[in-house]
């Protein structure tokens, strides 16, 4: 099966969770950047966590199914149109042969995903599927989607077959999970967006009231933003030493300081190495949040310690797995409970009914027949 | 152990520093304490990066802790100096100096007033120790080049600096493993491929082994591109 891609979109591509194992090589992780919205997608239609999918980033993409296929977009609150006509993020959508799927703005956020059940069916470079622009591996071809691609799509799940026959009801989930239980603030256009980090590895190379001051500082992402990193505005944190420091390895959140004391926060295809100093790291409960703010947004930074962060880590991942969870559940249930109601019309199909108390009739009206059962209601 | 520090690198990794100055007895240790540790197979320990004087480990807090994997690092840290190394490695590469593959050549030579064979002399006699893999994939950090060739960049960088190039940026030496702009001074180029996705191991270089140049020409060079092109379509 496959999906032909009528408009990539601004900048659409393949990503899985990262290309792991070749950073002392001084190869780029690449991956998702919202991680979260990345698995709860691939969920929706029955994938594993870290199947490949599509990131679209500020205006999706415009696809084709060649056959039925169940896909579902999460993200941004992303607006999705199925034919031209609005339906849900955060839900499995069945597209029919010939059907267009649409992601066209993201309402709040900046990237989508679009997962497919299967997943997108491209080689496994270096262990990821991972599109990496730079080095132009991974993917389908080592780049951003073009128009007129066909993308071919993994074997379907049997949770994409069941929902297609109809045996299985679709899935859906919410949104603001993450927000309900506490896990990150509310995600609103023109909030601005608590992200919590952790101070080190350099915060030694730092003014002691420069690393007061970080706590509560408010920065703006700057239009010099991308998948790389981002570029922060505001107040600049001030050197304690001007001391060179020798180059080491970088994670998905170090907070990078250049002399000119703006800092910038490596994102998803960052350099495995760096030498400006990295005054703190975002926490990775907060990451997703900060792959959806866009430039422009605020940020203000709050510092936790180590331990803290980790036990947000730790509930942030446990609340996923149990979102993932519901989505079944809620499945089955919603199965159960029509299953139960075709019962109950069956039931009342029967004639005569020999419970207690109900009287049968046969009666004839206009000289056609009727089984009647009366039931005295108290 | 003295001098050791490890730093927090947010809620999923450690940077362990032995110290804050390039030198091969810190790096040493660096890589003594990544063997270590790959022997120890630490549950939740996902991936190691080491660098000139620090090794970063990431890790899952789902499966290990900050606490107790500090606990692990302190104790492992004060008895590297009696981990078994693997033996030294020296990779050979085949570099053509000069010519249109190493253009800045003359402009080295002059720079110190000696001779271009001279430079390239100099330049083949050490083994350079590759310090870290970083920048891009299967970029080599190296040390130890001699400093009677050490030579500022370009005064404007060039566009488009082909993969294999060898360079000159003031006291270090290095090869440029993927074509990038740049600003080193070419002093030649290896048929080598440094970084090569259709290879069953992809960068050939690793962190702890040495480099040794060896002057060869431009025939031997467009022999050993050959081969190496033959190599990769086998492979596929």
């Amino acid at each position: 099966m496959s999906i032909k891609v009528i408009n990539s979109g601004l900048m659409t591509t393949i990503q899985d969770k990262g290309r792991m194992g070749y950073q002392a090589s001084g190869m780029q992780v690449s991956g998702d950047m919202d991680r979260y919205s990345a698995s709860i997608a691939n969920a929706l239609v029955g994938n594993e966590g870290d199947a490949p999918l599509l990131e679209c980033t500020y205006m999706g993409p415009e696809l084709e199914a060649d056959e039925d296929v169940l896909v579902a977009v999460a993200g941004g609150e992303p607006k999705v149109l199925v034919d031209n006509k609005p339906a849900h993020a955060y839900e499995s959508l069945i597209l029919h042969k010939g059907q267009h799927l649409k992601v066209s703005s993201m309402e709040e956020g900046t990237r989508a995903y679009i997962a497919v059940d299967g997943g997108i069916d491209v080689p496994l470079v270096m262990g990821s599927h991972s599109t990496n622009l730079k080095l132009g591996i991974g993917g389908a071809e080592g780049t951003k989607l073009y128009n007129g691609e066909v993308l071919n799509t993994g074997k379907p799940t049997d949770l994409a077959k069941a929902i297609i026959a109809g045996k299985s009801h679709v899935r859906h989930t919410d949104h603001e999970y993450m927000t309900h239980h506490h896990l990150w603030g509310e995600n609103h256009k023109g909030d601005i967006h608590e992200i919590r980090i952790v101070l080190g590895p350099q915060d030694d190379y730092f003014t002691p009231e420069a690393i007061r001051a970080l706590n509560g500082a408010v920065y703006t992402i700057s239009n010099d933003s991308d998948r790389m990193g981002y570029r922060l505005e505001g107040e600049v944190i001030q050197r304690a030493t001007q001391r060179d420091m020798i180059t080491d390895g970088i994670v998905f959140g170090s907070i990078q300081v250049p002399p000119n004391g703006q800092p910038i926060i490596m994102m998803a295809d960052h350099q495995t190495t760096g030498g400006y100093p990295k005054v703190a790291t975002v926490i990775s409960a907060d990451l997703p949040l900060l792959a959806q703010c866009s430039p422009g947004s605020k940020i203000s930074f709050k510092v936790i310690s180590v331990e803290e962060a980790q036990d947000i880590y730790v509930k942030f991942r446990l609340a996923m797995k149990e979102q993932i969870a519901l989505m079944d559940k809620e499945a089955e249930d919603a199965t159960e409970e029509e299953e139960a109601v075709k019962a109950e019309d069956a039931k009342e199909m029967e004639w005569p009914d020999r419970r207690p108390g109900v009287r049968n009739y046969n009666l004839k009206i206009g000289g056609q027949l009727f089984h009647v059962s009366v039931e005295e209601i108290k | 152990m003295d001098n050791v520090r490890i730093l927090t690198a947010g809620d999923c990794a450690v940077s362990v520093e032995f110290g804050q100055e390039i030198s091969l007895e810190i790096n040493h240790k660096v890589m003594a304490l990544k063997t270590v540790l790959e022997g120890e197979h630490i549950r939740g320990i996902e991936e190691m990066v080491p660098t000139y004087c620090s090794l970063l480990i990431q890790y899952d807090p789902m499966e290990l802790r900050y606490g107790p994997l500090c606990e692990k690092l302190e104790e492992l840290v004060t008895n590297l100096d009696y981990v078994e190394m693997p033996p030294k490695q020296v990779v050979e590469i085949p570099v053509a100096y000069g010519g249109e593959y190493g253009p800045d050549l003359g402009e080295v030579a002059r720079a110190h007033n000696i001779s271009e064979e001279e430079v390239i002399r100099l330049h083949c006699e050490p083994e350079y120790p590759i310090y870290m893999l970083g920048f891009v994939a299967g970029f080599p950090y190296l040390g130890g080049m001699n400093k009677a060739i050490s030579t500022p960049r370009k005064e404007s960088p060039r566009l488009k600096i082909e993969a294999g190039s060898v360079g000159i940026a003031g006291e270090q030496t290095g090869i440029y493993s993927v074509e990038s702009p740049g600003g080193w001074q070419i002093i030649g180029r290896t048929p080598l491929k440094l970084y090569d996705v259709n290879c069953k191991d992809p960068v050939l270089l690793k962190a702890g082994q040495y480099i040794k140049f060896k002057p060869i020409s431009k025939e031997e060079f467009m022999a050993i591109a050959k081969e190496e092109f033959r190599a990769m379509e086998n492979e596929h």
